[in-house]
């Protein structure tokens, strides 16, 4: 599947974010691309995605897209991310 | 093997610093970006505009922001700062707040810092690393400890 991570500016969050969601993935055997991109950017590209991850904060401005949009409150805990990954995979 | 010496020299380092806000923590970590020359002051204004702007989302886990903003003329270089404050701040992060480590990035893109930022996060990733980070008590040893 295909997983967009957003941050404000698409270089740091986003990057931190995408290194933890692949690793997780990894670890669940779940076949995963993921790109960044910031918030700005991220609406007309969230539709070419499966899953789109982000900040609470971030969330808003992604509004409207069709893809469905998970909140991570820290992007550190594995847990947390492999809780979310997990309502996605096959 | 990743040159953390490259993105996190010496002078990238401030560790056990009282910062009064948020804003000055950020100005902490800024001044160690100019001090590496991998961004100008008017970088250190724009990640502290980044808050204002977009809200604390910068506080990605309990007790770290990664302060930053997009890539700018103000960006000299890739490269990181490590301010570790004495004292933690509060960002207005409910979920995260109070910070006690702020890491700087200056990125001229989304690629260029990867293997450091997969290091940084492999490493707060784990509760003992995590705990001997906070510890550290020199820029080798927490160079160090992302490395192992």
């Amino acid at each position: 599947m295909d997983i967009l991570c957003v941050c404000g500016n698409g270089i740091g969050t986003s990057v931190l974010l995408k290194v933890n969601v692949e690793q997780v993935a990894s670890e669940l055997g779940m076949d995963v691309t993921v790109t960044t991109s910031d918030a700005g950017s991220a609406k007309g590209t969230a539709n070419m995605n499966d899953l789109v991850l982000t900040s609470p904060q971030l969330a808003p401005e992604l509004e409207g897209t069709t893809t469905p949009v998970e909140t991570v409150q820290n992007f550190m805990d594995k847990d947390e991310i492999k809780g979310i990954l997990e309502q996605y995979a096959d | 093997m990743t040159d953390f010496q490259a993105f996190l020299p010496d002078t990238s380092f401030a560790l056990d610093v009282p910062a009064t806000d948020w804003r000055d923590a950020i100005r902490k970590a800024g001044d160690r970006l100019v001090a590496s020359g991998f961004a100008t002051d008017a970088y250190t204004d724009q990640m502290i505009e980044t808050v204002e702007k977009m809200g604390p989302y910068i506080v990605i886990a309990p007790g770290l922001a990664l302060a930053h903003s997009r890539p700018s003329e103000a960006v000299l270089g890739t490269g990181l700062s490590w301010v570790r404050l004495s004292t933690p701040v509060e960002f207005g992060n409910k979920a995260n707040d109070p910070v006690s480590l702020v890491i700087g990035l200056a990125g001229r893109d989304e690629h260029e810092h990867l293997q450091v930022m997969s290091a940084i996060a492999g490493a707060l990733t784990d509760a003992k690393k995590t705990e001997q980070l906070a510890k550290a008590g020199t820029p080798d040893e927490v160079r160090a400890i992302l490395g192992s």
